[in-house]
């Protein structure tokens, strides 16, 4: 399919590299009660990769523990720690600045076999709220999005159609998609084609 | 669509996963004690198994973890999965 750069590029980015990719797309979305979309604003994103030593100190200092169960995020005053892998988290504080929270975990993890990477340009974030949330997703993504299989306060990665996403369940109602930036109208796009059929 | 179940996230589709080859196949520590045949037994020569298979999957698009798997390559049923670094279950017959 070609592209129309005139409708996925935002008219007069402020700045390119931070413009969100769906400012466009999302000025045109459909008004659905039933499956909304959102695109979610700027955040902190904080990938953090670490030897058991290293992982008590870092949800201190970021003031939420990592989880220690797998595909399960903790949450406390507005920030959210996503556990990715058995050592590997996603920290995220949306409206924040990445800096100070990086130096806290960086001086606290001194010393102790860690990495920690400020990602907070690489990926925007969508919500799709509404009770046909998971219906619209699962035309993308396999995973049985029941509340049993899937409940509130789960998190993984994992795919929509051929893009890599994070997917979070905030409420029942309510999911969030991490996606890297250049798939973000893409995601969007087939999230749009997902909720045709709905009023 | 096959259901594998992944040592960390549990059973997950299979779009998730890649497939990393046969498992508990060790680099020879002394490489350049080996003769060519030696060599080229790690590199290349694989059991190519009719029945069960200890193979290597990635979660790839999930935890990102590698780990072995049992699968039957007649029925392509996973008869189990368990994390890298441990042995291979002593599983009998194929399931299918």
């Amino acid at each position: 399919m070609v592209e129309s750069p005139s409708v996925t590029m935002p008219l007069a980015p402020a700045n390119p590299l931070t413009a969100s990719p769906l400012t466009a797309l999302a000025a045109v979305a459909r008004d659905v009660a039933s499956a909304r979309l959102v695109a979610l604003g700027d955040a902190a994103r904080l990938v953090f990769r670490g030897r058991e030593a290293a992982v008590g100190p870092a949800g201190e200092a970021f003031g939420v523990a990592l989880p220690r169960e797998a595909c399960r995020f903790n949450a406390a005053g507005g920030r959210f720690a996503f556990w990715l892998g058995p050592d590997e988290w996603l920290l995220l504080v949306p409206d924040a600045e990445a800096a100070p929270l990086f130096g806290a975990i960086e001086a606290a993890t001194t010393g102790l076999p860690h990495a920690l990477v400020d990602v907070s340009a690489r990926s925007v974030g969508i919500e799709v709220a509404g009770e046909k949330a998971a219906f619209v997703l699962n035309q993308g993504n396999p995973l049985d999005l029941s509340l049993a299989a899937f409940p509130v306060g789960m998190c993984t990665r994992t795919v929509f159609h051929k893009a890599e996403i994070v997917l979070v369940r905030h409420a029942p109602d309510v999911f969030h998609i991490d996606v890297w930036r250049s798939f973000a109208p893409y995601v969007w796009e087939l999230l749009e084609d997902a909720r045709r059929e709905l009023a | 669509m096959l259901i594998i179940t992944c040592p960390w996230c549990g059973a997950r589709p299979e779009v998730e996963f890649r497939y990393g080859g046969e498992a508990h196949i060790a680099r020879p520590a002394d490489p350049s004690a080996l003769t060519d045949q030696e060599w080229a037994d790690f590199l290349y020569n694989r059991t190519n198994p009719k029945g069960l298979h200890a193979e290597r999957w990635r979660h790839i698009h999930g935890c990102g973890r590698y780990f072995n798997a049992l699968r039957d390559t007649v029925s392509d049923f996973f008869v189990t999965t368990y994390k890298a670094g441990e042995p291979r279950p002593d599983v009998e017959g194929s399931g299918s």
